[in-house]
């Protein structure tokens, strides 16, 4: 196990410094004077000089990114060129949205994925599971944005039991927060929870004709009791890859919905701060998605080894 | 397909007709639930894939373990104590040790091995395996065949045996009953059947099987033509297509079934050509 997980993290290290170069030269290539936006275009040469040795600029590429990862190594992410405050704080904010935002949909996506998917597969071809599979079908169809209007309409227009968008801050109580972000989760978790049922339900259907099912149902378990003692484990793998990658993307990929609600998360983050050429923002908060990303398949890998004993065996 | 039948496990389009008796009791008409009380515990298999018939997530103690505490009710420890012994005694070595391991951890003899210890642990009436040694090397094959005998004696369990290995089938059976597509051609006590093959498909059986001092070079005798399709099997014999004494009737006719010797039955038009052609062989 351990040389399963040293082998594991290296690799997650060797990601990240990958991830950190190709970021910092796409930042690089990338049109756009982060002085002259700041100045806007009616600034004057000199004072747009003046800006950019301010912010250190001036200095050769290969410097900055040492500077750069030499301050992550120590905490420091720098200060923001366009709000002058630091990175940090700007992005703390954000994560506070954005993590819990991304936790809820998975919670709702997964016990979604987990009813429906086991529901269908022990009924398979029955007309619950036909009718469930076409319910999910539809889910994936509808795209999350549409969904997140359609939900603001109904549960906080109409109904007012949620608001209809904005964050109110942890400060003003928890179940105020989660009221909050309630209806994002679920716009977020329809279309993954749908996916992902599909996938649950075709995963046991499979393992449900493997040879030892057959012997579980030979020792007298019922189908039942042969579906959670022993299929479901096994048909976990395919459910847990997806998993991990739907939670990459509840954590990068949710821009639309936070706009839909306005949530400032992690993606409006970025995307503000890529419109103000803000550098150093997007620098830092891209490469601390793809640690999240990274690290969440990191915990999917260890989650292999626990579920499948067969796994370990071919890493050590 | 049979042995599934007779354990109540067909896949839910398939349909038993007849009936399946055990202790004067029809399997067929009992319910799902009932079934389960019986398989494992009176009514126990072994299956071909050894590699495959065995959760890889699970020990195989636990694995043993299951059916005791199902039918049993044993205690998790008491059923532990059992795996292990169950493991000694099909010939496991280091029991205590190989009931927390898993099943990729051990090879194709010892995985099937387990399989027995599974199948033995309620002490069940009927045993039955399925082409047990198929998938194994020929040297464990005998091992694991002299298990099975050794285990049937002293536990007093009957042995249904499924095989295309007429040694096998020779060695350890009492009766037998040959089938061809899904049909009963012949059966009867094992000892007059080998000595008096007498259904063309029986006598196909025997004629391709190597025999010791043929020499190299020979071809083997085979049956011509292949296993038919069982969804449009001839309306009359199942072998018509392929038999060398098939004749007109027999296509469209199910046969008759013929009274030898005892308890000795076969199932054929023709069978004093059958009978005749035993020494002279039907497919040189
Ligand atoms: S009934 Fe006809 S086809 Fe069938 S085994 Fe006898 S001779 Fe051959």
């Amino acid at each position: 196990m351990s040389v399963f997980l040293a082998k594991r993290f290296i690799t997650l290290l060797a990601t990240l410094i990958g991830a950190s170069i190709v970021i910092f030269t796409v930042m690089e290539i990338l049109p756009g004077d982060p002085a002259l936006v700041i100045l806007g275009v009616d600034a004057t040469e000199s004072s747009v000089a003046a800006l950019t040795k301010e912010l250190g600029l001036d200095r050769p590429p290969l410097e900055r990114y040492f500077d750069w990862i030499g301050g992550l190594l120590q905490g420091e992410l720098g200060n923001s060129y366009a709000y002058k405050v630091p990175v940090s704080e700007l992005v703390q904010g954000a994560l506070q949205i954005t993590v819990p935002l991304a936790i809820l949909s998975m919670i709702l996506s997964v016990t979604i994925a987990l009813v429906i998917g086991l529901y269908a597969a022990a009924n398979h071809n029955k007309a619950s599971d036909v009718t469930l599979m076409g319910v999910s079908q539809l889910g994936i169809s509808v795209p999350n944005f549409w969904l997140a209007v359609l939900l603001i309409l109904y549960f906080a227009v109409n109904l007012k039991w949620f608001p209809p968008g904005g964050f109110p801050g942890w400060d003003q109580g928890f179940w105020k927060c989660i009221n909050a972000l309630i209806l994002p989760a679920v716009a977020l978790a329809t279309v993954q929870g749908a996916i992902l049922a599909r996938i649950t339900r075709s995963s046991v259907l499979e393992v449900f004709r493997e040879d030892f099912v057959r012997t579980a149902r030979a020792k007298g378990l019922s189908q039942r009791a042969t579906l959670w003692l022993h299929v479901l484990r096994n048909a976990m793998i395919p459910v847990i890859t997806v998993m991990g990658l739907q939670f990459a993307n509840l954590l990068a990929g949710t821009v639309v919905v936070e706009n839909v609600f306005y949530l400032p998360g992690l993606g409006s983050t970025v995307l503000k701060a890529i419109n103000n050429r803000d550098t150093i923002v997007v620098e830092n908060v891209v490469l601390m998605l793809a640690a999240m990303v990274v690290i969440t398949n990191f915990v999917v890998d260890i989650l292999y080894a626990v579920i499948d004993p067969r796994l370990k065996a071919h890493d050590i | 397909m049979t042995a599934l039948a007779l354990m109540g496990l067909l896949p839910e389009n398939a349909s038993t007709t007849g009936s399946v008796n055990l202790d004067g009791e029809n399997l067929l008409q009992k319910s799902e639930a009932e079934m389960c009380r019986v398989r494992g515990n009176k009514m126990a298999m072994i299956f071909q894939e050894p590699m495959t018939s065995l959760n890889p997530v699970h020990t195989v103690g636990r694995q043993i373990m299951e059916p005791l505490r199902l039918h049993k009710g044993l205690s998790k420890s008491s059923a532990m104590q059992e795996a292990i012994r169950l493991l000694d005694r099909v010939g496991i070595p280091n029991p205590a040790e190989r009931v927390s391991n898993y099943p990729h951890q051990l090879s194709g003899g010892q995985r099937q091995r387990v399989m027995i210890a599974l199948a033995l642990s309620c002490s069940p009436d009927v045993l039955i395996a399925d082409e047990p040694t198929t998938a194994l090397d020929v040297t464990i094959q005998d091992q694991i065949l002299e298990l099975i005998q050794t285990l049937v004696q002293e536990e007093g369990m009957s042995l249904v045996l499924i095989s295309h290995d007429l040694g096998v089938i020779a060695e350890n059976t009492d009766n037998v009953i040959v089938m061809y597509g899904g049909t009963v051609v012949e059966s009867g006590k094992t000892d007059h059947i080998f000595d008096q093959l007498t259904h063309p498909y029986t006598q196909g059986l025997f004629a391709a099987m190597p025999k010791v001092g043929m020499g190299r070079g020979k071809r083997l005798t085979t049956i011509p033509g292949t296993v038919p399709d069982l969804i449009n099997l001839p309306s009359g014999c199942t072998f018509t297509d392929r038999c060398p004494l098939a004749s007109d009737i027999c296509a469209g006719n199910i046969p008759p079934v013929n009274q030898m010797e005892g308890s000795h039955l076969v199932t054929c038009h023709h069978l004093q050509q059958a009978v005749s052609a035993r020494s002279k062989g039907l497919y040189e």
